[in-house]
Order: C-alpha cells, then sequence, then structure tokens
C-alpha cells in the first residue's frame, strides 16, 4: 500500500459491533466482553478506560488477533482476524500487559528476534534494535540478560519491542505500570510523537491523568460493557461538574441524626446534611463529593452549617469522577 | 466488508518456521558444552554395556545373521538416543518454554502461527539429535561395527524416530501442568528403553509379551537401525516406516490444534 | 535441671541458651526437621518412579532378562552366581549415587538461587553450617530409605549371600550415597548457573554408573581401565556393596573400599559447607 493509499482508506483502523468474548463453555462460561461497538479511526489515539476485571485486556487480545472472537464482527485494518491473523498481526505492535520478553535471549537479541519473527532481514533487524535501545534508554544493557533488568527496564523493553516493526496500529495494555514518573513522561512524549507520524494508538490504563493527556477519545468499560464513550473533555462536561469539593470527617464526628455511631462510616451520616449543596454527592469511604460548578461556594456554606470536616479539598473534575458517576465505583480501588 | 488492497504477508511458513531454529541456535551458543557432552551419551552406553557386558556374552542372532554383541546394541543405542533426546527436547524444554518462558505468548503475537512453532521446534529438535546421530554412526564406523551401505539410511531412520517422538511427547507435554508431570514422562520412557530390544533380543519375551513389544514404537526403531546397519532389510522395514511417520505427523496436528485452545484464548 | 529455678519460670519451656546465642548442631538440625519432612512428605510421590520404579525396571532388563544370555561363571562374575546376583548389588549403590546427587544438585541450588529457603533459614539463630548439615542429613536419610526399600523388594530374586547380606550392603550403599552428596553440594554452591549441572551429569556422574563396574566386572576394562575405575569412589561403593551382598568379603580390600568412601565423605562434607558459607556471604 502506498501512502496515498493509507491516506484515502476511509476504513477504520478497528470496527467492531457487538463483539463478544467468553472464557470456558457450558457451566463455568465466562463472559467476559458483553457485546460492545467500536470505531478506531487512523490516526487516533484511543483508550480503554476501566476497573480490574472490566475486559479491557480481553478486548486488547482480540485486536491483536490472538484471541478469536466469541461472537459478534471484528475488522481490523479493514480484514477479519479469523482468516487474516497473521497478515493483520504483520502491522501490530502490542505491548501486553504482562512482560512476555525471552529470558532465554539477551536484552539486544530479544529485539533482533522479534524484528526476524516479522520476516525482517538481519542486518535492519540488529540496526532497528540499536535505534529502539537508544529510544528506550538501554543501550547499556543491550548485553545483559533480561532477568537482570528492573522490573520498568523490563517494561521499557517490552515497548520498545512493541515498536519493532514500525506498526500502523499500536496497542498498549497498562504501558506504564511500574515506569518511574520521569519514564513515564518520556514515554508519554515518545508516544506523541508517534502519532503525529500517523500510528494509531489504543491505550488501556488505571491512569486518569495517562487517559486525559494521551487519549483523543476513550471508552470507559465496565463488567464487559462500554458505559461512555467520548473525548476526555467531552465526557467530563456530559456527566460531572465543573468542580469537586472534596470533604473528609473524623471518625468520632457522627452527624446529629447518628446517634450511636460507632463504627459508621461518618461520611455515609453526613451526605444527608450536605447533600442540596451541590448537582450531587458521592459518598466513599474515607472522603464525601459533592459536585457542583463552584466548589469554593460549597465548602463556605458547608462551614455556615456548622460542620466541621477535618479535611477539605476543592478540585476540577476528572474522568475518576465520570467514572464513579457511570459505575458507582472508584476506578482504583 | 471489502479488503483494501492486500497488506503482504511477511512470511512464508518455511520462514516462520526456521525462524523459531534460529531462535534457539542464538540460545544454544552460550550452551556449546552441553551441546558436545549430549554426544556422548549413547557413546558411554555403547562402550559400558556393549563392549564392558559384551565380553560376557558370545553372539545374537538376528534375522539369520550372526553378530557380535557390541555390533547388536550400538543400533540399539542409535534408536535410543534419538528417542531419549527427542523427549528431552519436547517434554523438558519445550514445557519450559510453554509454561515458564511463555516464549509462545510473545510469538504468537507476531505473524508466525502455531503450526510454525510446532514445526520449530521439532525442527530444532531434530537438527541437534541428527546431529549426535550422524556422529555415533562415524564411531561406529571407526569401531568397526558397519559393514554395509545400507547404514547410510540409519541417519534419516534415526531423524524418523526422532521425529515421531518429539511430536507425540510434544502433544502430551501440552497437557502437562507442573513439573511433577514428568515423573510420567520416566514412567514411560524408562521401560521403552529397557525393554525394546535394546540390549537384548525380542526373543528373550515370549508369547503375547513378545507381540506387545513388538507393537510398541521404540521396537520399531530400534529394530529399522539394526536392519540397517546389518544390512539384513526386510519388508518390516517399510511397516517400522510408516509406523514412525504416522506417529509423527498426528502428533504434530494434536500439538497444532492444542496450542491453539491452549495460547489463542 | 538444676539451674532450673523457681523464679525463672520461662526457662522450663526453652532450652538453655547458649552464651553467645549460639545454637548446638544438633538443636539447629531439629529446628529445620519440620522443614525436611514437610518438604519430603509433599515430594514423595512425585518422586515414587524415578527412586523406585525405574531401578526395578533395570534389574529386570539388565539382570533377569539381559542376563538370562550370559553363563553363570563365578569367576567371570567376580564370585556372582550368576549376572542378577551381580548386577543388583552395583545398581543399587550405583542407584544410591544417582539419588544423592539429584538431591543435592537442582535442590540446593534453588534454595539459595530461586526460591531462597536458605536465605529464610539463615536469618533465623541457625547458622549456616547448620544449615548445610541438616540438608545433607535429610539426603543421606531419604538416600538410605530408597537403597533399603530396593534391598528388600529385590530379596525374592534371591541375590544375597548371607542373611545379613542386605543389611551390611545397605550400610555400604547408604555411605556411597552419603559420599556423593557432599561432594555435588559443594559442587551445586560454586557454579553460577545451573547449566553446569548438566555438563557434570553428563561427564561425571552418567559415566560413572556405567563403568564403575555396577554393570560388569571392571577387569573387562584392560588393565589401563581397571585401574582408572578403581580410582573413582563409586566403584569402592559398588564393590563393597557387592562383597557385603554376595557373602565374598575380603577383609583388606573393603578395609580400602569403607576407608576410600569415609575420608572422601570427610572431605565432601567440608567442601560442602565451606561451599555453603562462601555462597551465603556473597
Ligand atoms: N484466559 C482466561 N480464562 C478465564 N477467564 C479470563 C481469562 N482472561 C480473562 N478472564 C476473565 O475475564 C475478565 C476480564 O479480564 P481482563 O483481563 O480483560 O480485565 P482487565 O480489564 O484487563 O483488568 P485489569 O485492569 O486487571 O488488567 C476477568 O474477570 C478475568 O478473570
Ligand atoms: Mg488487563
Amino acid at each position: 500500500m502506498t501512502e496515498s493509499e493509507i491516506a484515502s482508506t476511509a476504513e477504520p483502523m478497528i470496527w467492531a459491533r457487538g463483539l463478544r468474548k467468553s472464557f470456558g463453555t457450558g457451566e463455568s462460561a465466562f463472559e467476559a466482553v458483553k457485546g460492545i461497538d467500536l470505531d478506531v479511526r487512523r490516526g487516533e489515539a484511543f483508550g480503554f478506560l476501566g476497573p480490574n476485571g472490566a475486559g479491557k485486556s480481553s478486548t486488547m487480545r482480540m485486536i491483536a488477533a490472538v484471541s478469536p472472537v466469541t461472537a459478534g464482527e471484528l475488522r481490523i485494518l479493514g480484514r477479519d482476524p479469523e482468516t487474516d491473523g497473521p497478515a493483520i498481526r504483520a502491522r501490530l505492535g502490542v505491548c501486553p500487559q504482562e512482560d512476555t520478553l525471552d529470558s532465554e535471549l539477551n536484552v539486544r537479541d530479544n529485539l533482533v528476534i522479534y524484528a526476524r519473527y516479522f520476516g525482517i532481514g538481519r542486518a535492519d533487524a540488529r540496526a532497528r534494535a540499536d535505534e529502539l535501545l537508544e529510544l528506550v534508554n538501554l543501550t547499556e544493557k543491550a548485553k545483559a540478560k533480561v532477568d537482570d533488568l528492573s522490573g520498568g527496564m523490563k517494561r521499557r523493553l517490552t515497548i520498545a519491542r512493541s515498536l519493532v516493526n514500525r506498526p500502523d496500529l499500536l496497542l498498549l495494555d497498562e504501558p506504564t505500570t511500574g515506569l518511574d514518573p520521569q519514564a513515564r513522561h518520556v514515554l508519554w512524549d515518545q508516544l506523541f510523537r508517534l502519532k503525529q507520524q500517523g500510528v494509531t494508538l489504543v491505550i488501556t490504563t488505571h491512569y486518569m491523568d495517562e487517559a486525559e493527556q494521551l487519549c483523543d477519545r476513550l471508552v470507559v468499560m465496565d463488567k464487559g460493557v462500554v458505559a461512555a464513550e467520548g473525548s476526555p473533555a467531552a465526557l467530563i462536561r456530559e456527566h460531572s461538574s465543573r468542580e469537586v469539593a472534596e470533604l473528609r470527617f473524623g471518625l468520632g464526628d457522627v452527624g446529629a441524626d447518628g446517634a450511636d455511631g460507632a463504627g459508621a462510616n461518618p461520611h455515609e451520616t453526613h451526605a444527608a446534611d450536605v447533600a442540596d449543596l451541590g448537582d450531587r454527592v458521592e459518598v466513599l469511604p474515607d472522603r464525601l463529593l459533592v459536585y457542583s460548578a463552584d466548589g469554593d461556594e460549597v465548602l463556605e456554606a458547608v462551614h455556615d452549617r456548622g460542620l466541621r470536616p477535618v479535611a477539605t479539598l476543592v478540585r476540577r473534575s476528572t474522568l475518576e469522577d465520570v467514572f464513579l458517576r457511570l459505575t458507582g465505583r472508584t476506578l482504583v480501588d | 466488508m471489502s479488503i483494501p488492497a492486500g497488506i503482504p504477508l511477511p512470511l512464508t511458513s518455511v520462514q516462520a518456521t526456521w525462524l523459531l531454529v534460529e531462535r534457539n541456535i542464538i540460545t544454544y551458543r552460550s550452551a556449546w558444552k552441553l551441546f558436545i557432552t549430549g554426544f556422548l551419551e549413547p557413546v558411554f552406553y555403547l562402550l559400558s554395556i556393549g563392549i564392558g557386558v559384551g565380553q560376557l556374552i558370545d553372539t545374537f542372532e538376528f534375522n539369520g545373521q550372526t553378530i557380535p554383541y557390541a555390533e547388536f546394541v550400538a543400533p540399539g543405542m542409535l534408536a535410543a538416543s534419538a528417542f531419549n533426546g527427542a523427549l528431552m527436547d519436547s517434554c523438558f524444554n519445550f514445557f519450559f518454554k510453554l509454561k515458564h518462558l511463555r516464549l509462545y505468548d510473545s510469538v504468537l503475537a507476531t505473524p508466525v502461527g502455531t503450526a510454525d512453532v510446532a514445526r520449530g521446534e521439532v525442527i530444532w529438535g531434530q537438527l541437534r539429535g541428527g546431529s549426535y546421530s550422524a556422529a555415533f554412526l562415524v564411531v561406529m564406523l571407526l569401531l568397526g561395527y558397519i559393514h554395509t551401505w545400507w547404514a547410510v539410511l540409519a541417519l534419516p531412520a534415526a531423524l524418523l524416530i526422532g521425529f515421531a517422538f518429539s511430536a507425540v511427547a510434544m502433544a502430551c507435554t501440552t497437557w502437562f501442568t507442573s513439573w511433577q508431570d514428568f515423573e510420567k514422562v520416566t514412567l514411560v520412557q524408562t521401560p521403552l528403553f529397557l525393554f525394546s530390544a535394546t540390549f537384548f533380543p525380542v526373543t528373550a519375551f515370549d508369547g503375547w509379551l513378545r507381540w506387545v513389544v513388538e507393537c510398541t514404537p521404540l521396537y520399531r526403531g530400534v529394530v529399522l537401525c539394526r536392519e540397517l546397519t546389518t544390512g539384513t532389510v526386510t519388508l518390516d522395514s517399510l511397516v517400522s516406516v510408516v509406523y514412525l511417520m504416522v506417529m509423527g505427523v498426528v502428533g504434530l496436528l494434536v500439538v497444532r490444534k492444542r496450542l491453539d485452545t491452549l495460547l489463542l484464548t | 535441671m538444676a539451674t532450673t529455678q523457681p523464679t525463672q519460670p520461662a526457662q522450663r519451656t526453652r532450652p538453655a541458651p547458649h552464651p553467645s546465642g549460639r545454637l548446638s548442631t544438633v538443636t539447629a538440625v531439629r529446628r529445620m526437621a519440620p522443614y525436611w519432612l514437610t518438604v519430603s512428605l509433599r515430594t514423595w510421590r512425585g518422586s515414587v518412579v524415578s527412586a523406585f520404579l525405574a531401578p526395578i525396571f533395570y534389574v529386570v532388563a539388565m539382570g533377569v532378562l539381559l542376563g538370562g544370555f550370559i553363563a553363570s561363571d563365578r569367576a567371570r562374575l567376580e564370585g556372582a552366581p550368576d549376572y542378577l546376583s551381580f548386577i543388583v548389588p552395583g545398581l543399587v549403590a550405583g542407584h544410591a549415587m544417582q539419588t544423592a546427587v539429584a538431591d543435592t544438585s537442582w535442590p540446593v541450588f534453588s534454595n539459595f538461587k530461586w526460591n531462597r529457603v536458605y536465605d529464610s533459614m539463615v536469618a533465623t539463630p541457625i547458622a549456616v553450617r547448620q544449615v548445610a548439615f541438616a540438608h545433607l542429613f535429610f539426603v543421606w536419610a531419604r538416600v538410605t530409605a530408597v537403597c533399603a526399600i530396593f534391598d528388600l523388594v529385590v530379596a525374592p530374586f534371591g541375590v544375597y549371600g548371607s542373611w545379613w547380606g542386605p543389611f551390611a550392603a545397605l550400610a555400604a550403599q547408604s555411605l556411597t550415597g552419603l559420599t556423593f552428596a557432599t561432594l555435588m553440594y559443594g559442587y551445586a554452591c560454586r557454579i553460577e548457573t545451573d547449566a553446569a549441572f548438566g555438563v557434570v551429569f553428563r561427564l561425571a556422574i552418567f559415566p560413572l554408573f556405567l563403568f564403575s563396574g555396577a554393570f560388569f566386572p571392571v577387569a573387562n576394562l584392560g588393565a589401563v581401565g581397571e585401574r582408572v575405575a578403581q580410582l573413582t569412589p563409586l566403584w569402592h561403593g559398588v564393590n563393597l556393596s557387592r562383597m557385603l551382598s554376595l557373602d565374598t568379603v575380603d577383609l583388606s580390600t573393603a578395609a580400602i573400599n569403607l576407608a576410600v568412601l569415609l575420608a572422601v565423605a570427610v572431605l565432601g562434607g567440608w567442601w560442602a559447607v565451606s561451599g555453603l558459607e562462601k555462597r551465603m556471604q556473597s
């Protein structure tokens, strides 16, 4: 395919309708993905956000053409993974959730051999390996054994490995887990560059800041279904207020009506006292969240009512709040 | 849905198969000592049992020929070492790669497929086993145990034995869950090795027992090698060849099917 | 005990500590016993085949079936009435060596490299030296048990020359096992990667098993070969085991066999303990 052909392909990179995934059969069958629709366009950065067990990785593995689709339709680069698996995988870069490095090979050989699996010639494979080692800052470790790398270095090597075939579509399953803050920002920068070069990114993550930074569009997944879809800003606008006032009450501080409140969640009991101050109130084990356009106003009103929270915070709404709204649960538990 | 102008397939299946072999060769570069010493095992057996014990035994009759004990044992060792090597590779090493290294999880994310993995691993095992067999045949020649050109065919015969057992052993390994399962391998391997007419003629068994032994795969391999190195080839040899081929092909098909269910979930 | 006074009730339930806080080796070994017993109980099933069945297969294949083709000639079988009686004591001694080295190779290496059991042991008052003693002691016990069962199973084949033969032979086999356990233990402590085991098994253990007189009289190796074979510790174990089991004891030879095995076991013990001490320091 030539550049112009790529540009002219209106075909979405990923197209799914009613996509389902079940594990096991009969009695013990478990449905991890329960009918989702996806349209990921070329050059887009697309995110899956969701708690543990939401079905993110299961979906990613289907997209990577290594996990057969149970039901529904899926097209990757316009092709059916069931019949065109090898051709699809040839254009894909995959960074799985768990590192699957070859610990019998040294760091550099991991990249060289992986490049060879894509049919890349030996000399090119070596050159590409050195280039990528430079990119992820592992040149000094080229001859080291994989087992001797730190967790974050292994992660970086896995990410480098996913780029070895210059993929059109890059699938990153929790890419920054285990990376230190600096490595994380370096990676974000690199992903941003790849995106500018026209690579389509699909990322799963638990980190809202990551999703907000990187993704043009994302879906919030929960229990195998898509709970909401849109750009981060749109999702926040649609599902949350502009600001949030966080109130933390002391354990002994029980509301007026909670006579024998020993052991009860004080936030539970205070919820009624502040319910009318915002659009919505969420009770968490350690905090009370009051959603409103102006958080400071809420705080003032709280004080006026004689309530004395031990700690308060006013912040902007984030995807976390969207998620809480949609699923009733926090993202990182 | 329309399929856009084809993305070219970067690999033929021959290339893909070879890549697995290439990967194994690289990992083996640092283990060359293990590679070299592997060849010694059948030679030690030959010198110990064939010559040491052989001095206590006169001669054996095989397919109408009277041969010294060492010449009787040597082809048995050739077959048995192909068998032992195949089991070693396809049980221990394959299990390690499948369950501990999780090597194939990453390989299958590339255009390489499960059939390529199965073929690649078997071929790698055969490259190693085949070089041991060839070396062993040279040792036999140097010791003066070979008097016929048929013996040249003993090398492909040993490869066939290795192929058949590699494929079947690999298939069984896909069902293993822990290292404890390897006791089952020993449970099958030791009696096959000892009772397949490797060290003594099958006439040591009577009646139905002999019949059972003659139906076991390693016996077919041992006899095939012995017929070739002693130059007493019969129609029976063809039976052995077909037997081992079918075994290998079936094994390979099962491996592929099992890898599909195990890894492509 | 006289030192136990009513004013110090706590001392009644604990053994009096050594002044420096060190444990006696016996106490230390007893403290590690639950661990080793648990491990053996959990893993014995997994080793039934290689520990018991495989050697029986060898006895039947080589001793009975191949033996059927070998003339029963005492002169050519070091005084054994038939090949079966000849091979059994040798096989058991060889098996003692193989069990011992199997238990002290990867299992030892794993204990400081992979599952790091030793690290957790020396984090208590137990000393490194005592860890090595305890491990060797339990390997020795296991080897002895395995050989005892082997001896018992082959008894119906009528391979012993006297009623005390199997007991005396067991002692020789057990000592052989201990000797090789200490040697392999010391080796395991000194290697960098476990690939080194593959080489030593192929170049040392396996040829020892095949050429130390278990399968055939070492005289069959020729004059030089015989001398070389007689230098190996396994030959001393095999020979002692055979003489005792067949009741063909030659006192001076037996004394030499015993002395060599004991000497190597003592040296091996030192090699093992110093190896582990070095290893745990690094
Ligand atoms: N191979 C499998 N066999 C059986 N169940 C599976 C398998 N893989 C995943 N599941 C189940 O499917 C559900 C979704 O798992 P998945 O890995 O897709 O979640 P996830 O969203 O990636 O979670 P996490 O954030 O923890 O990575 C879980 O309940 C999991 O137990
Ligand atoms: Mg996941």
